[in-house]
């Protein structure tokens, strides 16, 4: 798989260590009320569709930027690459 | 019709006339007593234990290609029961104890082969760890040998001991492991469960479930609904997909494993080899082909195929490992589907929905699970609790941190 990187171009999937979902962006906040079950689901629950799947990559081997890439778990396609950076930003997890 | 030596003497005299369908193609019946959604190793399985062992009647297997599509005959056949923790050992010991006796059992050449399985040792850490295995099985009845790097030698003077990476300094065998004919498990099952009336029910897909009130009634098919007093999901890689159709998320990520088989070769390797260190293990089958593999391939798939770095790291471990193999051609590479589970271990447990079991989580280890899977699954849809050696296998484990966790990788399903 060759994933198109917003910055550097197309790289080698190789380049890239695999995280999974990028739902895991979305932590639960550790001091809320309730927080146990929002971690529950938050560490051990995955949708895991066949289909379009929104997944972090890190390229260990190369730039070490988080991507979020969509990409259909049935044929491999890669249908879009973002930084996870950007991502994150537009949910308002950073400053 | 039951199987035999004298069978096939007197079939041969009669121009091989007498054979009859191993099982049958019934039409599904509007209601059954158990649907069993999957009708691969585990799910066949879990018919023929419910059918023979549990005395249960009005059994069907649903299943959406055809019996033993799936992984069933998709793995690299070994059979082992060298797991270290409390909540697995007893399990996988009970499963070879069952390989053990499967054949005079559902009177089926499954060609069990118990021709020994070898885990290297490059360190004194491993040399440790497996040191502790070794010991954890014979606790829980399981056999183990601790073998120094020369004994290791007289069994297989062909291995690479000298590598500068990992240089072989012993190895940890179980002489009862050993490999199947895994198509013949699933045929086997079939026509265990068949002879004994479950109906086997082939290009019959799952749509979706009918629950009502916390109760579910049955279960939504290509074929039209079939009712269910207790619907059993033994559907691996596919178990996310299938679960969502009664509304649940799971802790299992489906993730793509290659294998690969060689052209066919005079007998060179006596058992089953498998080098944890680079990624690569090894048997030959009967037909003389090596049979191998490694690593799952590490991102989300339902593709049945992966991609070529890994089978050149494959291929790479093998050629570390075993230097003759260089000029060997490969035959066939393949891929099937794993449920990985976020603690490496299986499920097999009740659901929130009442009448609605779950049997999955797998990950690459499902195949020498298949008898106490089945047997397992089996004994809870009947008796309504857990098999003795089954407790652990339940979903809640996650959120109560009882993980059972071999490889102590936690939360990450590629690694485990």
């Amino acid at each position: 798989m060759i994933i198109n990187h917003p910055l550097l171009g197309p790289c080698d999937a190789q380049e890239f260590t695999y995280k999974g979902d990028a739902r895991l962006i979305d932590r639960p906040d550790g001091m809320a009320e309730g927080s146990g079950p929002a971690f529950y689901d938050y560490a051990y629950l995955r949708d895991n569709p066949a289909g379009e799947h929104r997944e972090l990559w890190f390229h260990e081997q190369g730039d070490r930027s988080w991507l979020v890439v969509t990409r259909n778990t049935v044929t491999h396609d890669i249908i879009s690459v973002e930084l996870a950076r950007d991502v994150a930003r537009s949910m308002g997890r950073s400053r | 019709m039951r199987y035999s030596g004298f069978r096939v003497l007197k079939e041969a005299l009669t121009g091989h006339r007498g054979w009859t369908p191993a099982w049958r193609e019934p039409a599904p019946q509007p209601h059954y007593d158990i649907v069993i959604v999957g009708g691969g190793g585990h799910g066949l399985a879990t018919a023929y234990y419910l059918a023979k062992e549990f005395r249960q009647h009005r059994i069907a297997v649903i299943e959406k290609g055809w019996i033993g599509g799936g992984n069933v005959g998709r793995n690299t056949t070994i059979i082992r029961s060298n797991y270290l923790l409390d909540g697995n050992e007893p399990f996988y010991e009970f499963s070879l104890k069952l390989w053990e006796g499967l054949e005079q059992d559902f009177n089926y050449n499954a060609m069990v082969s118990q021709r020994g399985i070898l885990n290297l040792i490059h360190t004194d850490a491993q040399r440790d760890a497996f040191t502790r295995r070794g010991n954890a099985m014979i606790l829980n009845g399981a056999d183990a040998e601790l073998l120094s790097a020369e004994q290791v030698r007289r069994e297989y003077p062909f291995l690479n001991f000298d590598d500068a990476r990992f240089p072989i300094k012993g190895g940890l065998a179980q002489r009862r492991g050993g490999t199947v004919r895994h198509d013949a498990v699933a045929w086997g099952y079939a026509r265990g469960a068949d002879s004994r009336g479950v109906d086997i029910l082939q290009n019959c897909e799952v749509t979706g479930f009918r629950i009502e009130h916390g109760k579910c009634l049955g279960v939504e098919t290509s074929r039209g609904f079939i009712g269910a007093g207790k619907v059993g999901v033994a559907v691996a890689g596919s178990s996310s997909r299938v679960m969502a159709k009664a509304g649940m998320r799971l802790p299992i990520e489906s993730h793509v494993l290659q294998a690969f088989v060689s052209e066919g070769l005079k007998p060179v390797l006596p058992g089953v080899i498998t080098f944890g260190a680079g990624h690569f293990y090894c048997s030959q089958s009967d037909k003389g082909g090596l049979v191998f593999g490694g690593d799952i391939d590490g991102y989300n798939s339902y593709a049945q195929r992966g991609n070529l770095p890994v089978i050149e790291d494959v291929a790479e471990g093998g050629m570390a490992l075993f230097p003759g193999l260089g000029r060997v051609r490969l035959l066939r590479v393949w891929g099937g589907i794993m449920d990985m589970s976020m603690d490496g271990s299986p499920i097999i447990d009740r659901t929130h929905v009442d009448g609605l079991y779950f049997n999955g989580g797998w990950c690459y280890g499902g195949f020498k699970a298949t008898p106490a899977s089945g047997w397992c699954f089996a004994h809870l849809l009947a008796t309504g609790t857990p098999h003795p050696t089954a407790t652990a296998y339940r979903f809640d484990r996650f959120e109560r941190g009882y993980m059972i966790d071999e490889k102590g990788m936690g939360a990450q399903p590629n690694l485990h």
